[in-house]
């Protein structure tokens, strides 16, 4: 089920183009207005641009000539509202597609029940939409977009409007759904990309500035707003007894297999930075040489090769900092995230 | 906040809608009432009503429903000249679409050797009763349900659409039940306005006991002869508007 699509519209300044490997997740960051989801409603047959061709498994949906209706292209959209059909049951909802596809009944609602097992929401299946909250709403438009057996699915923000308290649940679900699926998803969450796709498109300007392995785009960015969005210091290796490339941390989710590839994520405010290495700390300890210095209001973020750390003005002049600089970033354990990619 | 002195108009405009139905309510000769209200002519005229007002309503949402789909979910050169035309009998006096029925589907009319071709004869019939009442209870409908499709957006009908439901679906399960209240509401004016329908019923259908003779019609030929009976009735008109209003009311409240 891989993905192809090209595609100019005018109006709104896009010129982009993307594949999607069959079972890869594609993850399009950008700034705000960059043309993320006009991207998708090329995609999902909602907007026919000016010029461009989408082509799915094979089969051209928007071609010039060519324009597949919504509803005969096999995709389904996820969007930051759950948008539950306010008069249908959570089980009626998840049912939707199969019964739109012809589905018996009692066959439709047994494969609803099964998907809203999947997704953690089985208990769910009686209630009103308006009586879930927003992430079990999230949870339960996911059941109803995957019951739909989309070919190709597409998350636009689906995370966006939710409560930070269930974010951690909401994306080990849905990393473990999408891993095989052929998903495009628009966030401006570096988190949400490192997590859950393969590989990053950086939209800017309805173009497209930069395109590569997640870990590769965010580690080394090259356009301003991959810098940006990278605001996140990421560290990447094999995975050795809860240490990822020299940084310990804590694990988020099921630990990752010894050995597997992995990646250590922490803030900048959550660096210290030392002359020398602080003696017989529990703290992960990362000599560097500082690149660069920018300042933030009161604070200093202190580049040192890809890492960042964020230190007040007045830390920065007692360590007289300039670039070249030899110091050690530490970071406590338990300030960084792991997660197997 | 507003200032003081506006109120004073306002209880003038309130006491001037209402006082005409209290002198209704005093003018009821209450002894006499019920034999006044079930006499043969009286039943005729309240069964034709309701029955002819019921077959416009239907009619309305047949033709209605699918016209504001279009004007609430295309667009294309003139939609807003169109919806314009479409809701003229609104605001077109009555008599004068009684008028316009009457050039359309009379003997002498554009349709007129057409439908005696077909053998069928439409004015000074039950039938012209329905077709003058649903020709001014329509636009009712479309702007009730206009608005209704408006506001309920398209979000869902595109969610729907990518779970793969084919636009038969869509409308038939997504869209329709959204904007029921809309729907009902707008039935329900729909149905007061054909009840209360006089100008283009007389003009197009006359008014013939038990065959065009509703109870609007009926009112205004007894109100000379006998007061009282016209009275009673025009108390029952009043007490099915007030009905009318409450379940209008309630069908908006539930959006």
């Amino acid at each position: 089920m891989s993905l192809r699509l090209e595609a100019v519209v005018a109006d709104r300044g896009l010129d982009a183009s993307l594949e999607v490997a069959d079972g890869e997740t594609l993850a399009v960051l950008g700034p705000n207005g960059a043309g993320k989801s006009t991207l998708l409603a090329v995609a999902a047959g909602l907007l026919r641009p000016d010029a461009g061709r989408v082509t799915l498994d094979g089969r051209e949906l928007t071609a010039p000539g060519t324009f597949v209706p919504t509803h005969d292209r096999r995709i389904a959209l996820l969007a930051q509202d759950p948008l539950l059909f306010p008069h249908l049951t959570v089980l009626e909802n998840v049912a939707f597609g199969p019964r739109s596809r012809g589905t018996r009944r009692g066959e439709a609602y047994a494969a609803a029940r099964s998907w809203l097992e999947e997704v953690g929401a089985a208990d769910l299946a009686d209630r009103r939409p308006s009586e879930v909250s927003g992430g079990q709403g999230q949870r339960v438009a996911l059941a109803r977009a995957l019951a739909a057996e989309p070919q190709l699915l597409l998350l636009d923000e689906p995370m966006a409007a939710l409560d930070v308290a269930v974010l951690p649940g909401l994306r080990q679900t849905l990393r473990r759904v999408l891993a095989d699926r052929t998903v495009v998803v628009v966030t401006h969450d570096v988190l949400d990309a490192l997590l859950l796709a393969d590989r990053v498109v950086v939209l800017d300007d309805g173009r497209v500035v930069e395109a590569g392995p997640t870990a590769d785009v965010l580690e080394r960015p090259r356009s301003a707003f991959a810098a940006r969005v990278a605001g996140l210091n990421l560290v990447s290796g094999p995975w050795q007894d809860g240490v990822v490339g020299g940084v310990r941390g804590i694990s988020a989710g099921p630990p990752p297999a010894e050995g597997a590839p992995a990646v250590a994520v922490f803030r900048p405010s959550a660096v210290s930075v030392f002359r020398a290495a602080p003696g017989g700390s529990p703290r992960n300890s990362l000599p560097v040489t500082v690149t660069d210095l920018e300042p933030r209001g009161d604070q200093v973020r202190v580049r040192a090769d890809h890492l960042a750390a964020d230190i007040t003005v007045q830390s920065a002049a007692e360590l007289d900092l300039a670039p070249g600089a030899r110091v050690v970033f530490a970071v406590k354990a338990n300030e960084v995230a792991v997660y197997g990619t | 906040m507003i200032p003081r002195w506006i109120l004073v108009p306002a209880a003038v405009g309130v006491v001037f809608v209402l006082l005409p139905l209290v002198a209704i309510v005093a003018r009821v000769d209450w002894a006499d009432f019920l034999d006044l209200i079930t006499s043969q002519a009286s039943k005729d005229a309240l069964w034709l009503s309701l029955r002819t007002s019921a077959i416009a309503t239907l009619l309305c949402l047949l033709f209605g429903t699918p016209m504001a789909m279009v004007l609430a979910r295309t667009s294309f050169p003139g939609q807003g000249v169109l919806r314009s035309l479409v809701l003229l009998p609104l605001v077109l006096p009555p008599v004068v679409g009684g008028i316009a029925l009457l050039y359309t589907f009379g003997r002498r009319g554009l349709l007129g050797h057409e439908l005696e071709v077909l053998g069928l004869e439409v004015a000074f019939s039950t039938t012209a009763v329905v077709l003058a009442q649903t020709f001014v209870a329509l636009p009712f409908l479309v702007v009730s349900l206009e608005g209704a499709l408006r506001t309920a957006g398209q979000r869902y009908e595109v969610v729907a659409a990518s779970l793969g439901a084919g636009p038969t679906t869509v409308f038939r399960r997504v869209t329709l039940p959204l904007v029921l209240p809309g729907l009902v509401s707008g039935a329900v004016l729909a149905f007061a306005r054909a009840l209360g329908e006089f100008g283009a019923t007389i003009t197009f259908a006359g008014s013939l006991q038990g065959v065009t003779r509703t109870l609007p019609l009926e009112i205004y030929q007894l109100r000379e002869t006998d007061v009282d009976a016209a009275v009673a009735l025009s108390l029952v008109l009043v007490v099915v508007a007030v009905l009318v209003i409450g379940f209008a009311r309630q069908g908006r409240s539930s959006l």
